[in-house]
């Protein structure tokens, strides 16, 4: 009887943290299309989720894209399909590897950055006070963060790829040997747009998983210093799970036959 | 309901799970009056204070401001009557991303969309009615000292000329001197606005000096309530202990929170 109970506490725990987090992601939704729009804070947003996370997600992807060509090179040799390489450093950068690894520099970056600001505002009493000055937090706060991760992600991630790819193409003419134009051809030939939509889609929603996450934690933040930690942590830990849960679904929705 | 109250409160109930932190509160505040509600940590001061202003949501009761029972609003309403509220913070809440002169100016600039300009020259002459200088106005909130956070926290709370002003244990964490320099800017900016001022603390220097009455809030209750020239006899054992700050007396220290 304890287990059951304990299972149902948990169960019943999870449910209502699924209920709280719909309901804040609901409420921010709607106040990106509810005026006022708060445009330079939009923009401040975006410089901060995309221009600044340009040399973090931009390292990461060149060393995917170096360490793709090479692992693959290693491995195709075996069946002497090393000509095949281009082609999987192009789909799996544009696919995969860059809007999932984007994603988590993101929610590293950025994701811990809003819950720990949000949360201090909290803390501090910030949230009240904007509440006494006729200021809706999730309109001045929140709504904005949301669109500029949805808006700036993708293009953050298409810079990605095409460091990405480079990062694979310099590997393979410089170490591998392999003909550049003969390189560049064979990339061009098999990318497909659906591989880059579906990597800007992943991208989209990963900014948005990012964001809400980090305002959600913040705004429900308490307990001090110890509680805004807590607040950061869980804001990285719940995006890079739901980062990876999400990118299986997306890809499902793509490409499954 | 007469015009000449402007807060008023009535059977006002909020408990947090078992505990019922306000029992039954009923108080007015009279226009232009400065009331001050006194009573120890944990007694429901901030709760109390927290429910007019609209932060937390009350289990049962009425609010009325200025005859409006706010309770009842939609959150529209609820935003607009907020224009008739000034509020300063016990640590201040100033906005630390924002410089000091668009904290002051926040509800000019964010709100009602005046320009930048206007804003800034309303902000500046809004410090200079708390004693401070132009040359604050583009320093961050983290370069303040406490009481100087103190005085941008009040220039916020009387930028946009408010009907009524709120304070939150104005004086904690400031020194003597300094508290006392608090004191008198709050009694002379609710003067020059001919404001109502609310204000909750259990610094009775404070108290007798900002406030035209008292009201004593005991575990969720108002237990007394008097000219603040009566607070050194008002016949009730609780505030007479209060008051001298004993230790012996009805009023027991709870030593664990909650």
């Amino acid at each position: 009887m304890e287990t059951l109970r304990r299972l149902g506490e948990a169960t019943l725990a999870l449910l209502t943290a699924v209920g709280r987090l719909s309901l804040f992601a609901a409420s921010g939704i709607f106040h990106i299309f509810k005026p006022p729009f708060r445009w330079k804070i939009v923009l401040n947003q975006m410089i901060e989720v995309g221009f600044y996370s340009l040399p973090v997600v931009g390292l990461t992807a060149i060393f995917t894209g170096m360490v793709l060509a090479l692992q693959s090179y290693t491995g195709f040799a075996r069946f002497s399909a090393e000509s095949a390489i281009p082609q999987v450093v192009v789909v799996s950068i544009t696919r995969e590897l860059g809007p999932v690894l984007a994603g988590l520099m993101v929610a590293g970056r950025v994701g811990a950055a809003m819950a720990a600001e949000i949360g201090t505002m909290r803390v501090t009493e910030q949230l009240d006070a904007l509440k006494t000055l006729s200021t809706n937090p999730m309109s001045f706060l929140v709504a904005p963060r949301l669109l500029a991760g949805l808006v700036t992600l993708p293009i953050l991630v298409a810079v990605a790829d095409v460091i990405g790819v480079m990062g694979g193409y310099l590997v393979s003419i410089y170490k591998l040997g392999f003909n550049p134009a003969t390189y560049l051809h064979n990339t061009m030939q098999f990318l497909e747009v659906q591989d880059v939509v579906s990597g800007l889609v992943k991208a989209s929603a990963f900014g948005f998983i990012v964001t809400l996450l980090g305002c959600y934690h913040g705004y429900h933040s308490k307990g001090g210093a110890q509680g805004v930690g807590q607040a950061t942590t869980n804001a990285v830990v719940t995006a890079s799970i739901l980062i990876l849960c999400s990118n299986y679904v997306i890809t499902e929705l793509f490409f499954s036959r | 309901m007469t015009s000449s109250v402007s807060i008023s409160i009535r059977n006002l109930h909020k408990s947090f799970g078992s505990k019922h932190v306000l029992r039954g509160i009923n108080l007015d505040v009279k226009t232009n009056e400065s009331l001050v509600i006194i009573g120890g940590s944990g007694s429901g001061k901030s709760v109390l204070l927290k429910s007019i202003l609209g932060l937390i949501e009350p289990d049962q009761g009425e609010i009325l401001i200025d005859g409006q029972n706010c309770l009842e609003m939609s959150r529209a309403d609820r935003e607009n009557l907020m224009a008739k509220f000034g509020m300063l913070f016990q640590g201040g809440a100033l906005f630390d991303s924002l410089p000091v002169w668009e904290n002051v100016s926040f509800r000019p600039l964010v709100v009602e969309g005046m320009d930048r300009g206007e804003a800034k020259a309303l902000a500046v002459e809004t410090l200079n009615k708390v004693g401070l200088g132009a040359e604050v106005a583009d320093l961050s909130p983290a370069e303040l000292s406490g009481g100087m956070q103190k005085r941008v926290g009040l220039a916020r709370a009387i930028s946009s000329k408010p009907s009524i002003i709120f304070f939150d244990e104005p004086t904690t964490g400031l020194d003597p001197i300094m508290a006392d320099v608090i004191n008198d800017l709050i009694r002379k900016s609710v003067n020059d606005l001919g404001a109502t001022a609310l204000s909750i603390t259990h610094d009775m220097a404070s108290a007798r000096k900002i406030s035209d009455r008292v009201a004593m809030l005991y575990q969720g209750e108002m237990i007394w309530e008097g000219p603040s020239s009566d607070i050194n006899d008002s016949g009730n054992d609780h505030v007479d202990q209060f008051v001298h700050g004993r230790a012996e007396g009805p009023i027991a220290m709870p030593v664990l929170k909650g």
